[in-house]
């Protein structure tokens, strides 16, 4: 292993760097597990971006393509990383060589920053602390797959859960829906015989201790009961890759690779989940190391300079950063001077509320429990205010159809609140749950879409159907709205199929066929 | 240590090969890529290699900013494939992926998929050009070719082996002995070049359209005779009723309203031959396209003048007939007429842009 090392690689300045830091980052309050730094080019730290930062993991033509674009970024001077850190214990931190020393120290608060955040947010609860090491292990059982049912088999097969992957429930770590599967347990088939619904009695006593109508009623409830567990998934499901995992036709080592894909799925998700609050608490933290203790008067201009880029808004695009830190710091003011509470919301008197100042002083211990316990969808949803998105200048905007472009549609709260949310839900992915397994009791996939108004891009939506295809091997289906219309996708392995759904009996149906 | 991800760059790079192969019709009927070459690198935007997914379309999403402006004030563009701009900044920007290929791999691509024969160059392969290169130091010569850092050098290593060097004051002086200078070695190159003549008729039937077809068809040509020689000259014969040599540009964008007379150009041709390349040393190609018109008697020039001066010179002689609404299209009836089975003569009619394709493999798949 070449990157993964140990700190000797770290030249002696940067190590006496790391140690002051994580000392000031200590003193602070922060709370974080160990942390590795390594020191690489940027063909290195392109090359371990590219691969979600882990350098051990599973071959995958994707990676490849990452890569390609990170470093053409770079070499024609469009983009460029400065860090990577790793959600791991001990954490892993990748620094970019040529950086100047002042964006060391700037990089490394950062680093403590994120490293906390990992360790204390409840998203992250869920995730494997050791995934450095699972990493390694997915990646060496996936190659071996490919030594023995060779790698273009394999990798058609990574592509087709890759274009599922984003269909998890994310809040399914939290929840225990059903228990693991135990394959020892017999105890269903053992247990055939229904239990008895009477209660003992004499004879003559039987009308009396077993009621007829309460007898139906239980007879009723049983077989409610039994209906029940004979729809198939008993609730819509969410957890598609479980589902196709528990269900779907497929052998050993396709099941196994199915398992890898969801499991890194559900590693990445709360990075997803938490990217305003994240980067918004990093930058908050290297911000206040760097201006109050780190940062030496030759320095100040160059800091100004990356921190303001770091910061940068451009229109139609949301800076996570700096939202994050603003919002961070707009709440840290408001605990500070005591603008919460009953009596701060009652008070109507703009004046009043401006100048309101009890000098409760609870900003940092405020701040640091919103990072315990938020992600962004909750953070927006209790802390955005009117005041600051006027501050802020923010706007929601809209794709103006006929125009083909994005304009500004409003800049009043409640709009901006409603898109942003929306933005954030589920990663601003739709929602789509598996109905039923086993549609027109033909073992057929059915799915739906929660529809919030806006439509799936239709390409991508049929590509994504034959790509679940292969895995059900049945045909599958996705109920949607094609401009707000209520329709059916269907993929039945030849061919695609648009079908208007319900309440359209008047026309004729409107079938568009596309040649597999 | 080869690192992982060259594996994965070069599965990629596979990847996107089998793409334009598969797709190469397209990219050829299309033209896609012309114009966007850039030296040595073709960039071929490729859409549909990242992976689908379930996610939202442009219509009727939207998203958050920050910044001045308006409401109605555009921000901006959805294009194709381009993803709702600011989603919380969850996703990297979507972007049609631009693959870069270099002239040879493209070359390459071309030739397997149309199952090309590699060409055969005639015989000169084995004629041995002298060449020289500036690669080799020698202690004489002349105070032009006098080569400064060896020289400094080379007095600096004397300076300190004599103690003569003082590093408060760090003068060094060549001496005659110390000075050298560059010199010249001959190289040996198998010389294997080759000559593209382009005539084309442009006369007032021929459109817009149809030089189209021929630009692009000679793009493709150029690529693949590139691909098999080292040295590929390329030359523009014009012609309607009389023919003259132009560059390039002139080449494409010429428009003439006269009359047609393809055997001076034939006739220009021969004698651009006979001037500079002579076919002892050059293997040449001619490649004539038209919509076919052309005055009668002067048809009979033409095969004359192909049988007797340019097919016993040519590697290969390529005419392309491009369907004109205008043109009477009779030019390819005669040369059919004419000859019977010439190895190194090739005849293609070019309906419309489809038809490139075949167009091509007629003319390169004779591996001449």
């Amino acid at each position: 292993m070449s990157f993964v090392s140990t700190q000797h690689d770290l030249p002696a300045d940067l190590r006496a760097l790391q140690v002051e830091i994580e000392e000031h980052a200590r003193s602070f309050g922060l709370d974080f597990y160990d942390t590795i730094f390594e020191v690489l080019d940027y063909d290195e730290l392109s090359e371990i971006a590219a691969l979600g930062g882990f350098p051990t993991r599973y071959p995958h033509w994707r990676f490849g393509m990452e890569y390609e674009q990170l470093s053409k970024g770079y070499r024609y001077g469009l983009q460029k990383i400065y860090e990577m850190v790793i959600n791991n214990d001990p954490c892993y931190a990748y620094l970019l060589r040529c950086n100047m020393p002042v964006d060391q120290k700037l990089v490394m608060a950062h680093v403590y920053g994120h490293n906390d955040f990992f360790k204390n947010n409840i998203c992250f609860a869920p995730t494997n602390r050791k995934m450095m090491d699972e990493m390694a292990n997915h990646g060496n059982r996936i190659r071996s797959f490919m030594e023995r049912f060779g790698e273009e088999t394999v990798e058609n097969f990574i592509d087709s859960c890759l274009c599922l992957d984003s269909l998890i429930d994310i809040h399914s770590p939290f929840i225990k829906r059903r228990d693991a599967p135990n394959r020892y347990d017999f105890s269903n088939e053992a247990d055939q015989t229904p239990p008895s619904d009477k209660f003992r009695s004499k004879d003559y006593m039987d009308s009396f201790v077993n009621p007829p109508e309460a007898l139906k009623e239980v007879a009723r409830q049983r077989e409610a009961e039994n209906a029940k567990a004979r729809r198939f998934p008993e609730q819509p499901e969410r957890d598609i890759l479980l589902f196709l995992l528990e269900h779907a036709p497929l052998t050993a080592w396709q099941q196994d690779v199915l398992a890898i894909i969801r499991e890194e799925a559900y590693y990445f998700a709360p990075q997803g989940q938490t990217k305003i609050m994240n980067e918004g608490w990093a930058s908050y933290w290297h911000s206040t190391m760097m201006t109050t203790r780190l940062l030496d008067g030759s320095e100040l201009v160059d800091y100004a300079d990356h921190h303001s880029g770091t910061m940068a808004t451009q229109p139609g695009r949301l800076n996570p950063y700096k939202l994050g830190i603003e919002l961070l710091r707009d709440i840290e003011e408001r605990w500070d001077k005591g603008q919460f509470g009953p009596e701060y919301d009652a008070c109507d008197d703009y004046e009043t509320r401006r100048t309101w100042n009890t000098g409760a002083g609870l900003g940092r211990q405020k701040i640091f429990e919103v990072r315990r316990i938020h992600s962004d969808v909750t953070f927006i949803d209790t802390f955005l205010t009117p005041d600051f998105c006027r501050r802020q200048q923010m706007f929601s905007f809209r794709h103006n159809d006929q125009a083909e472009l994005y304009e500004i549609e409003s800049r009043e709260f409640k709009k901006i609140k409603e898109r942003l949310l929306f933005g954030l839900t589920n990663f601003g992915r739709p929602i789509i749950r598996i109905k039923d397994g086993n549609y027109r009791n033909r073992g057929e996939l059915y799915l739906e879409q929660e529809y919030f108004g806006v439509d799936l891009k239709l390409d991508h939506a049929q590509d994504t159907l034959r790509h679940l295809h292969r895995l059900w091997t049945r045909p599958v289906q996705l109920e949607t709205c094609v401009e707000g219309r209520p329709t059916l996708l269907s993929f039945d392995g030849t061919d695609h199929t648009i079908r208007p759904l319900g309440g359209q009996s008047h026309e004729p149906e409107h079938r568009d066929r596309r040649r597999a | 240590m080869v690192r992982k991800i060259e594996r994965d760059q070069n599965r990629f790079r596979q990847i996107v090969r089998g793409k334009i192969k598969a797709d190469l019709k397209k990219y050829i009927t299309h033209g896609e890529m012309i114009g966007k070459t850039g030296g040595e690198l073709v960039s071929i935007p490729m859409p549909s290699i990242d992976l689908p997914e379930f996610r939202y379309g442009p219509k009727g999403s939207g998203g958050v900013g920050q910044g001045p402006g308006d409401v109605g004030q555009p921000i901006g563009r959805s294009g194709d494939g381009e993803e709702g701009a600011g989603q919380a900044g969850d996703s990297p920007g979507q972007h049609i992926l631009e693959v870069e290929l270099t002239m040879d791999e493209l070359a390459e691509i071309l030739g397997e998929e149309l199952e090309l024969p590699r060409i055969q160059p005639k015989g000169q392969a084995n004629i041995i050009e002298e060449k020289d290169r500036y690669t080799g130091i020698r202690q004489a010569g002349p105070e032009s070719l006098r080569h400064f850092k060896r020289t400094y050098k080379k007095a600096l290593k004397r300076q300190i082996a004599s103690n003569t060097y003082n590093p408060d004051d760090p003068i060094v002086i060549p001496v005659r002995e110390d000075k050298l200078y560059r010199s010249w070695n001959p190289i040996y190159l198998p010389q294997t070049n080759a000559v593209v003549l382009y005539l084309m008729d442009v006369s007032g039937s021929m459109t817009d359209d149809q030089k189209e077809i021929v630009r692009i068809e000679a793009f493709w040509i150029d690529t693949w005779l590139r691909s098999q020689y080292d040295g590929v000259t390329t030359r523009y014969i014009i012609h309607d009723a009389g023919a003259k040599e132009v560059d390039e540009h002139t080449f494409y964008h010429t428009r003439e309203s006269g009359g047609t007379r393809i055997s001076s150009a034939y006739r220009l041709a021969h004698k651009i031959i006979e001037a500079d390349h002579p076919p002892a040393d050059w293997n040449i190609y001619v490649l004539h396209f038209s919509d076919g018109d052309n005055w009668g008697e002067d048809n009979r020039h033409c095969v004359e003048l192909l049988r007797k001066g340019l097919l016993p010179k040519c590697n290969l002689f390529g005419y392309g007939q491009v369907e004109s609404p205008y043109g009477s299209g009779e030019f390819i009836r005669e040369l059919e007429d004419a000859f019977e089975n010439e190895p190194n003569l090739a005849l293609s009619e070019i309906r419309d842009k489809e038809g490139i394709y075949d167009s091509i493999k007629e003319f390169l798949g004779r591996g001449r």
